[in-house]
């Protein structure tokens, strides 16, 4: 290794106490508790409390984040639109992990026809950019929150169907797996019990990663008018109402934007201080 | 490599017609058609029989295996139906929105390998430098931000505030219009291709070759032509492969953002409409479109590294 690593740097100090895990964690976790006390939070109602008299105003000491074109606070239509975010994220993604693990883990396990097919129609959605098929699945269900969940929650579980099988392959010879087999443990049962635990880190991994994801995506949905409908606050939906604003009042489009930053970024940063600890094989190639 | 090569291109037809049928059973159960959507958007309401007349002139009244037979049998004729709306041929209207669509592509992916290339081998030659830490959290940064937000960002500071470069549409084609969509576009995979130089450089600076033609005393600009690039480059060849899906996707509200004419905005408006054939065409067209360029990476891939073989 080269003579530079071994100073006191500063991505070394970060790797050596999981800055990035506490990093994303701490902020992941204001972002959540702003989602679920945002009633309290919120100076307004985010819907109903238009007042075309305060439209367009700066951000100030009576609205923090300024308000929109109706005269609606958005500060407190951000810590709404967290509730929308959040649900989406990591509702589409516990579908997501739950059919590719499904799917994953029984092709590995049982290998033959099955495996065969379950590798096709892996193939067949690595092809088809998921964005744009939860474009396609959204010009069927009307907009609304269910839809989002279905849409972003069936088209984006090809990697982790991957990954799961091929880790299910190498854990499946082991000798664990061989005694349940000898003691007449049923099929689902060894998958559940003894492959299951033990093929889970890098798919937790991969699903925080993916709920980063999964967030922009329901944002350039909602941006599109093909997810959450106004009025109700959606950061995306908000961004798009902002781009007409744009020239009068920037601060509109600021505060949506960033607060879909933050959010990713947190996400992003847990999944690979996640990745720091449970795999410890890319540890050393990233210090 | 030819023999390779055909086989490549003979895989990719199954996909395509798996695809093809994915996208026709997920259409053909939608509960509306486009004729009852035109008239539920408000601009007038549609007599029952003239929704029922519709639908028989669009054939939608045919049960669905009878449609997805003729729709497969036009596909070999590369007929892809008449759009609903504007009733010309689908196959005419994607050509028509081809070259935008490909030139923001090209112009974002040129980003990410101008920047994200160079930032990610810098950071690996230089490891827990400055520069090091400046490129990963510039690449951290650039895979969290939403795309559209960055666009309207770089609408609002350099159309509207500077007034350097317009804010949205096509244009004549001058390249003056593609620079802010190809940055908003490009950012991402420019991150990745930032983190994934970076690992790759890394994994192969501590690989035993390199440590041999060093102890045999080849000289560092030798060590990282010979041995570092053409490695790396499989690596990070495959990773802007895989990314081309990723920015098709995207490019589809970048397009809507700057209203650029391309096959994303295309989508965007055919779905909306529930101008079904349009949708699926845009589909296709995108899913043939990664499959090609995936493709042709292998291909290259193996031109530069001779230990790969395609059996």
């Amino acid at each position: 290794m080269p003579s530079s690593i071994q100073g006191l740097s500063t991505i070394r100090i970060l790797s050596q106490y999981h800055a990035n895990l506490w990093i994303g964690g701490i902020l992941f976790a204001l972002i959540v508790l702003a989602g679920v006390f945002a009633p309290w939070l919120a100076h307004t109602d985010p819907v109903m409390d238009a007042d075309l008299m305060n439209s367009g105003l700066p951000p100030g000491h009576d609205f923090w984040f300024g308000t929109d074109d109706q005269g609606r606070d958005i500060y407190s239509r951000v810590l709404y639109g967290a509730r929308v975010s959040l649900t989406v994220g990591i509702g589409s993604q516990l579908i997501n992990t739950v059919i590719g693990v499904a799917l994953g883990l029984s092709a590995g396990y049982w290998g033959g026809w099955w495996d065969d097919f379950i590798n096709g129609l892996t193939n067949m959605m690595l092809a088809i950019p998921s964005l744009v098929f939860a474009l396609a699945i959204m010009a069927i269900l009307s907009p609304g929150l269910t839809s989002l969940l279905i849409a972003l929650g069936l088209t984006n579980w090809s990697f982790t169907c991957r990954l799961s099988r091929a880790s299910t392959l190498s854990v499946k010879s082991q000798g664990y797996v061989q005694a349940a087999k000898v003691l007449g443990y049923s099929d689902l049962r060894i998958m559940a019990t003894q492959i299951l635990p033990n093929i889970l880190g890098p798919i937790v991994i991969i699903a925080t990663l993916g709920m980063g994801g999964a967030v922009l995506a329901e944002a350039a949905l909602s941006f599109l008018g093909l997810g959450i409908k106004p009025p109700f606050p959606s950061w995306g939906s908000m961004l798009s109402d902002a781009r007409e604003q744009m020239m009068l009042a920037p601060w509109i489009s600021i505060f949506p934007g960033l607060a879909i930053f933050a959010t990713v970024l947190s996400l992003n940063l847990l999944g690979d201080g996640l990745r720091d600890i449970l795999d410890p094989q890319s540890r050393t190639r990233r210090t | 490599m030819l023999q390779y090569l055909v086989r490549r291109i003979v895989q990719m037809i199954p996909i395509l017609l798996a695809v093809a049928l994915l996208i026709f059973v997920v259409f053909s159960v939608i509960p509306g058609t486009f004729a009852s959507s035109v008239g539920a958007d408000g601009r007038g309401m549609l007599d029952d029989k003239v929704i029922e007349r519709m639908n028989e002139q669009f054939g939608l009244n045919d049960p669905v295996y009878v449609r997805f037979g003729q729709y497969v049998l036009d596909l070999m004729q590369l007929d892809l139906g008449d759009s609903f709306r504007t009733r010309r041929p689908v196959v005419e209207e994607l050509a028509s929105r081809a070259l935008p669509t490909l030139r923001l592509i090209a112009g974002s992916m040129l980003f990410a390998i101008v920047i994200g290339l160079p930032l990610g081998f810098l950071a690996a030659l230089k490891p827990g430098t400055l520069l090091d830490s400046v490129s990963m959290v510039t690449a951290v940064s650039g895979l969290s931000i939403p795309k559209f937000w960055l666009g309207l960002l770089m609408m609002f500071l350099f159309a509207l505030t500077l007034g350097w470069l317009p804010s949205f549409g096509y244009g004549s084609g001058g390249l003056r219009h593609l620079i802010l969509p190809s940055i908003a576009l490009g950012v991402a995979p420019m991150a990745l291709l930032a983190r994934t130089t970076r690992a790759a450089v890394l994994d192969i600076l501590n690989a035993d070759f390199v440590r041999t033609a060093r102890s045999k005393g080849m000289s560092e600009i030798r060590v990282v032509r010979w041995h570092l690039v053409r490695n790396a480059l499989v690596i990070v060849l495959t990773t802007i492969g895989l990314q081309f899906g990723t920015v098709i996707g995207e490019a589809v509200v970048i397009e809507q953002l700057f209203s650029w004419p391309g096959i994303g905005s295309l989508m965007v408006d055919s779905v909306t409409l529930r101008d079904i054939p349009v949708v699926q065409g845009c589909i296709l067209v995108i899913v043939l479109f990664f499959l090609v360029v995936n493709m042709l990476i292998d291909v290259l891939c193996a031109i530069i590294d001779p230990r790969i073989k395609y059996d």
